[in-house]
């Protein structure tokens, strides 16, 4: 029992300090780059337990902001080989479980 | 519309029954059909003739019809009776293609005639309107008909000219593009954000520990400025490089410099000019003004400025600017000083030290030899402790060393005090030689219980022969002769100006004489032994410096507030100035300094702007005396005594006979 509680707890550490948005891999301008991972940010904690509304509203956001066409991939698990438009791709974690991977291409 | 018909052998019947009779039988051909009950008539009865008149009355149509008219009130016949009546009624089984009838058969008949219909259609239109039925029958089936006009048409057609086309495209370059690919799972997602949580818990540590780095980085920092700042080592070349553009920029000036003669100096008599050569300025110190001006006597195209106010209340920063006349556009050395400076002096033997002396009552050494790393810093400074001034200090001069050769040096200040200052080691020590008081350092002054009132000094010259000889301008007017002997009197006080001496200067030939100016716009001329001036000079404003030349006993030069440079030689003009010229570029600039180079004819002026100006003396302004044939004339310093000496015995002796 002590075992399974301290489990739960190092659980809940974990996801309180991997809370932040960590950034894996990005092109982007610092102005671009902030934007987008507040975009990121703000869906993701928007539709928690929906990824597929998330990744819909970042991608029509960022459609909006910065012009088509984007591509969006929001997931736990996933590996991609994606062509970008230079400066357009963001590869970010978020909540110590999702990996969102944001680029332009068109 | 009643119908007239011809008469028929037929029983009575109503009139509709028999046309539609008639109508019938014409429908259907020719066979006659009885009806059932038609009467069995004989002949005689055939033949008989029954007369019939048919009028065009409805014979069943009211003829009484009486209406209320309203308009007059009454009820009125109504002639106007409808005779007409309607026996018979047949829809035609003839349509037109166009209405809706048509076009609904068409739809029922469908696909099956259509076939057939298109040769009909030729045939049908040629045969024209008797058979149109027929061929609107026929017509019928077809799907797509042109609805023109079905009577009578023709086509026309006609056709534009095409324009050609042309073909042009072109295509832009696509946003370059690149490949990325990762993969996301737990375990890598797990993994970036345990490294990167250590990354911050360290950065937390580094702060911490933020200090020591600090100083460490500091260090680092001094090390690699030193390294970079290493451009000593072009250092000479650059000099080098610089002084030859100055040059060629400057190359009229130079050679104005060596060779130029105003010409016109021949056909004037006693009257000079001066050709200004370099203008020197420095951009940091555009606000200041000149407030010392010093030749270094070694190296005589050098020369040092010290930059200041004169203004009470603009007093800030000061700045010590050594100007090499090979390059004019940027100084040599540059000082900047905490307080402005007000007075400098280069050491006559060792002259990389000058003496500064500072609006805030302190005196400083400069070496410029120091290295570049400290020389922003004077080598030695007075303090608050050691006998530093109290009050701005005027002027300072260098002294033959002492007996135990450290270097020294005099300053005066409005405190009152003359100090020497002596450099021992690497420390300022300084000793009082006088102290100023109003009544002129009299023994009953020290009887007085009251604090002597102090005398502020603005000036003061050594003798250079006496060694112990020195006169102190005063702000009150006065100047004093002292001895460095004596400390509490003088040996003798002159009642010079009105106003503040600006500056007191020691004739550089004759032993005797000195020469003091004032605010009072007077320059004056003495003899130390006689209390009175031997000249005395108005110029019209008030008079900021004076210079003796070195080349003339008789010749020196003042400037003046007005913007002007005042050259006189006693020996040509006892009255007047020989040269008088504006010197400024704008109204209102203030000239505060002059000095005489040692070798060259050439003058640098100073102003209230920062600017220094260099001017060259035209031949008149250094003549030398005019040499007779085959006579040898004497040259040297005893001339020129002699020569200063004839002139003043010139004006002593109308003097003692007054006495």
């Amino acid at each position: 029992m002590a075992e399974t509680g301290e489990g739960k707890k190092e659980e809940a550490d974990y996801k309180r300090l991997h809370s932040f948005p960590l950034i894996r891999h990005t092109d982007m301008a610092e102005e671009m780059r902030v934007e987008t991972m507040e975009l990121c940010v703000t869906a993701c904690e928007k539709f928690a337990t929906n990824n597929e509304s998330a990744a819909k509203m970042i991608k029509e956001s960022m459609d909006k902001k910065f012009g088509s066409s984007w591509h969006v991939v929001i997931g736990e698990g996933f590996g991609f080989e994606v062509t970008h438009e230079v400066k357009n791709l963001l590869y970010m974690f978020f909540g110590g479980s999702l990996a969102v991977c944001v680029w332009k291409c068109s | 519309m009643p119908v007239p018909t011809t008469v028929r052998s037929k029983k009575d019947e109503e009139d509709g029954v028999d046309q539609g009779d008639v109508w019938d039988e014409w429908a259907q051909g020719k066979a006659l059909i009885k009806p059932p009950d038609q009467l069995e008539l004989t002949d005689g009865e055939l033949k008989e003739e029954f007369t019939k008149i048919l009028t065009a009355n409805n014979p069943h149509a009211p003829q009484n019809i009486a209406r209320y008219s309203f308009k007059e009130r009454s009820y009125k016949l109504i002639s106007g009776v409808d005779q007409m009546a309607v026996h018979f009624v047949l829809e035609g089984t003839l349509i037109h293609v166009d209405s809706d009838e048509a076009r609904r058969q068409r739809a029922r008949q469908g696909q099956t005639e259509e076939a057939a219909a298109p040769e009909e259609v030729e045939e049908a239109e040629v045969v024209g309107e008797e058979e149109r039925s027929d061929s609107v029958d026929s017509k019928m089936g077809k799907k797509e008909q042109k609805v023109t006009n079905q009577f009578n048409f023709s086509e026309r057609a006609s056709q534009t000219l095409n324009n050609p086309l042309r073909e042009r495209s072109c295509q832009t370059e696509p946003p370059p593009r690149c490949n990325f690919s990762a993969t996301a799972n737990q375990w890598v997602i797990y993994d970036a954000y345990m490294e990167e949580l250590q990354k911050q818990e360290k950065n937390k540590d580094k702060q911490k520990s933020s200090k020591r780095e600090e100083d460490k980085s500091k260090k680092k920092q001094m090390i690699t400025e030193t390294q970079s700042d290493d451009i000593t080592k072009v250092a000479k070349v650059v000099k080098i490089f610089e002084r030859m553009v100055n040059q060629n920029t400057f190359d009229d000036v130079a050679q104005d410099f060596k060779y130029f003669e105003d010409a016109s100096d021949e056909f004037r008599e006693q009257e000079g000019t001066l050709l200004p050569l370099w203008k020197f300025q420095y951009d940091k110190a555009k606000r200041l003004s000149v407030t010392a001006l010093c030749w270094n006597k070694n190296y005589q195209d050098l020369f040092a400025v010290g930059m200041g106010s004169y203004d009470f209340s603009k007093q800030g920063h000061g700045v010590l600017l050594l100007y090499t006349l090979k390059n004019s556009t940027c100084p040599e050395y540059i000082y900047p000083t905490s307080s402005g400076i007000m007075c400098l002096h280069i050491h006559d033997r060792l002259s990389h030290l000058v003496a500064v002396g500072f609006y805030d009552g302190c005196v400083a050494v400069y070496d410029l030899k120091a290295e570049e790393g400290g020389a922003a810093q004077p080598v030695y400074r007075s303090t608050a402790k050691a006998g530093k001034h109290t009050d701005p200090v005027w002027q300072v001069r260098w002294q033959n060393d002492d007996m135990d050769n450290n270097h020294n040096f005099y300053s005066v200040s409005s405190d009152g005090r003359v100090v020497s200052w002596t450099l021992i080691k690497n420390e300022l020590v300084f000793s009082d030689v006088i102290k100023l008081s109003l009544e002129g350092a009299l023994p009953e002054c020290l009887e007085v219980v009251e604090q002597p009132s102090i005398a502020c000094g603005t000036s003061f010259d050594f003798h250079q022969k006496i060694d112990f000889l020195f006169l102190v301008g005063t702000e009150e007017g006065k100047i004093h002769k002292c001895s460095k002997a004596y400390s509490s009197q003088f040996l003798e006080t002159y009642q010079a100006h009105n106003m503040a001496v600006d500056a007191v200067k020691w004739n550089h030939f004759h032993p005797k004489v000195f020469m003091s100016c004032s605010s009072d716009w007077t320059v004056k001329i003495w003899d130390h032994t006689i209390r009175t001036p031997m000249f005395t000079f108005d110029l019209n404003s008030a008079v900021g410096d004076v210079a003796w030349s070195p080349y003339s006993s008789t010749v020196f030069a003042a400037v003046t507030t007005d913007g002007k440079v005042h050259v006189f030689d006693l020996s040509m003009n006892k009255y007047e100035a020989i040269c008088q010229q504006s010197v400024v570029a704008k109204k209102r600039t203030k000239l505060t300094h002059i000095e005489f180079n040692p070798i060259h004819p050439i003058i640098i002026v100073g102003d209230d702007r920062g600017h220094v100006t260099c001017f060259k003396l035209s031949p008149n302004l250094r003549k030398k005396p005019k040499e007779k044939k085959g006579q040898e004339l004497p040259k040297g310093p005893e001339v020129e005594e002699a020569k200063m000496e004839k002139l003043l015995s010139l004006l002593r002796e109308p003097d003692y006979s007054s006495i």
